[in-house]
């Protein structure tokens, strides 16, 4: 299992030393994740089993998904900051229209991700920057949930319900449902020749136009794929949750860029990891809550621990560098 | 005439011509019920997204990617701190100022320390600071209902022929953010760093210095910020600071600061902070939904980003 991304491999190093740094760099995110299961596996061992797991990650599927929607707008040298409300936009959405009227829901919902990609063409041909026009977009979807679903409520397809709590033999269906979506964005982005390309609008983008691409086709792609995972997310949320509420996606913002931090992604460059964004997201959900309860820390400590967390990570992301160099 | 088109020219006048346009827009709608009411509530309120506004406009200044998304959990905690220290005697006023003008300055000076220490891009370094000083806030605060000192609350709702004290206060403040930005060395050293860090430590320029400075500077404006909310809305609160997020980056941007860095402009922070606010206002006049007025909101910032940020097309 190892969750080195080809393009951030650098150049090969005749140095053996630097190989290993690089790969323990790689390894990270699966050690960190490991580090938390191992504490979690220490302080309560009965967590360590097929409804433990069920239970501790109940709520990891929608992060790793928005986690997975923040990672194609970094990979694209941007930041979505209003992926959180988008999340709570489509959770409303789901818990009302697409139940009672599916057509007009998966409109809505497609449209959605439509407005997406109209963003990630606007970004790109005005040169704006993304975290502000983010930032004013997440009142637009706050505002546009809250219109939906004015009270906390609504319930979720039955469709969606019975996807969510369906129950496989041996392994949990949310580490199941993150394989599945690590192994799918991992194809599609690190395997394909457009997912090169993708990569590549964030690596360097001149290059890539001097070659023929279009930027704008590629910033379209990557914002609209946000959209597209956002929506997932979205649903995945009130599948587990039920029903809704305009507020239920606002953490998800600062928790899917941790995510993407802690899995090994930059913010420049292009240089992500699918596989490590999935981690990440894992790793913040276990840390957050199950962990500190075994821990007895009052629930007040839970957003201290994600920070604690993402600073220990890259603190030893820049020890290890230092020795790649 | 070519003073008029001099001052046309200027990237700032367009933040006071929307706010003027929004204001004018709410008058002609109550049928010039309010308008002078409406100028002293908005100079009011827009002082604190001034504040933190500057304190902003000066980290984006240093370049891209510079900027402080801690300052919502930083106006919280130096709320709680203030009202804490203070007591509600006005005795304790200066010194509970002081106190979240140093909590302040400290979680700036942190963010510093984790951009300088671990490399780490500042947006992430000031975002793992936020969740920390988020979780302390949440711990220290808990059910905290101190009031603030009578003095204090009246000081922070003090005017004087309708205007209030405090924005005069800012005015002085922000001129003299002005004229440290560029007049003075530290200034300049900022738009240097803004403009090409590697040309400006080849010139010379402190810029570690020079950037831990900015920081520790944003974050004490931070924690006067909140003190000044705590007195205003009398009492500290977890999410007093939490729409200053927006509104500080905003106001940097719809003032005519580049995002890339190396040119600021602090007229403009004024200019659009009263916009926000008098924006505000128009929507709660014609009386439109939460949802509807958050829509709006969002729109016409995404609006103003796009008609401002056409130019800035050389990077």
């Amino acid at each position: 299992m190892t969750a080195i991304a080809p393009g951030t491999l650098p150049k090969s190093s005749p140095r053996g030393s630097a190989a290993r740094a690089r790969l323990l760099r790689g390894l990270l995110p699966a050690l960190s994740l490991a580090l938390v299961l191992i504490a979690i596996a220490w302080l309560n061992p009965r967590a360590i089993s097929y409804f433990g797991f069920n239970l501790m990650l109940n709520l990891a599927i929608p992060i790793a998904l928005a986690t997975i929607a923040q990672m194609f707008v970094i990979a694209g040298n941007e930041l979505d900051l209003s992926i959180g409300t988008f999340v709570g936009f489509v959770g409303c959405v789901t818990a009302t229209w697409l139940r009672d009227a599916p057509l007009l829901g998966i409109l809505v919902l497609i449209g959605s991700i439509g407005v997406y990609a109209l963003l990630g063409a606007l970004i790109h041909l005005r040169n704006l920057p993304s975290i502000v026009v983010t930032l004013g977009m997440s009142f637009v979807w706050q505002g546009l949930a809250i219109l939906v679903l004015p009270k906390p409520g609504g319930k979720a397809p039955d469709w969606l319900l019975a996807i969510m709590s369906f129950k496989p033999p041996y392994i949990p269906f949310p580490i199941l449902a993150a394989l599945i979506i690590a192994a799918v964005v991992h194809f599609g982005l690190m395997r394909t020749s457009y997912g090169v390309i993708l990569r590549g609008s964030g690596g360097n983008a001149a290059a890539l136009r001097r070659a023929g691409w279009s930027l704008l086709k590629t910033k379209i792609v990557l914002f609209a794929l946000t959209g597209l995972f956002g929506v997932l997310s979205g649903m995945a949320l009130i599948g587990i949750t039920t029903s809704a509420d305009a507020n239920i996606g606002n953490g998800y913002t600062l928790l899917s860029i941790a995510g993407v931090i802690l899995g090994g992604g930059e913010f420049v460059g292009g240089r992500v990891s699918p596989i490590g964004a999935v981690l990440g997201a894992l790793t913040l959900a276990l840390a957050a809550s199950p962990l500190l309860t075994f821990m007895h820390i009052p629930p007040d400590w839970q957003v201290a621990a994600n920070g604690a967390i993402l600073i220990i990570v890259l603190a030893a992301r820049v020890l290890i560098s230092r020795r790649e160099r | 005439m070519a003073s008029l088109r001099m001052v046309l020219e200027k990237p700032w006048i367009w933040s006071f011509v929307g706010a003027l346009v929004v204001w004018l827009a709410t008058v002609a709608f109550t049928g010039g019920y309010g308008a002078g009411g409406m100028v002293t509530a908005a100079l009011s309120l827009a002082v604190f997204t001034v504040i933190v506004g500057v304190g902003q406009m000066f980290v984006i200044t240093l370049g891209p990617g510079n900027v402080d998304l801690s300052l919502p959990a930083n106006i919280g905690l130096a709320s709680a701190v203030a009202m804490k220290v203070m007591g509600g005697s006005d005795s304790m006023i200066v010194v509970g100022l002081l106190a979240a003008l140093a909590c302040g300055a400290a979680i700036g000076a942190i963010n510093y320390l984790l951009i300088w220490a671990l490399r780490i891009p500042p947006i992430i370094a000031t975002l793992s600071a936020s969740f920390i000083i988020q979780s302390v806030d949440i711990s220290y605060g808990r059910g905290l209902q101190i009031k603030p000192p009578p003095g204090f609350a009246d000081f922070t709702n003090w005017q004087v022929l309708g205007i209030p004290v405090l924005a005069m206060l800012t005015v002085v403040f922000t001129i003299g953010a002005a004229l440290a930005l560029q007049r003075m060395i530290y200034g300049r050293s900022v738009l240097a760093i803004g403009q090409n860090i590697r040309a400006a430590w080849l010139a010379g320029v402190h810029v570690g210095r020079i950037r831990f400075l900015t920081y520790t500077l944003c974050g004490a404006l931070g924690g006067i910020d909140g003190a000044l909310l705590a007195g205003y809305f009398r009492g500290a609160n977890v999410d007093i600071g939490n729409e200053y997020l927006l509104a500080s980056i905003a106001v940097v941007v719809i003032g005519g600061t580049s995002v890339a860095g190396g040119k600021a402009n602090v007229p403009g922070v004024w200019g659009a902070g009263l916009f926000l606010v008098l924006l505000l206002t128009m929507l709660n006049t014609f009386g439109v939904s939460a949802g509807v007025r958050l829509v709006l909101t969002g729109l016409i910032i995404v609006g103003v980003i796009t008609a401002a940020g056409g130019e800035k097309a050389v990077r």
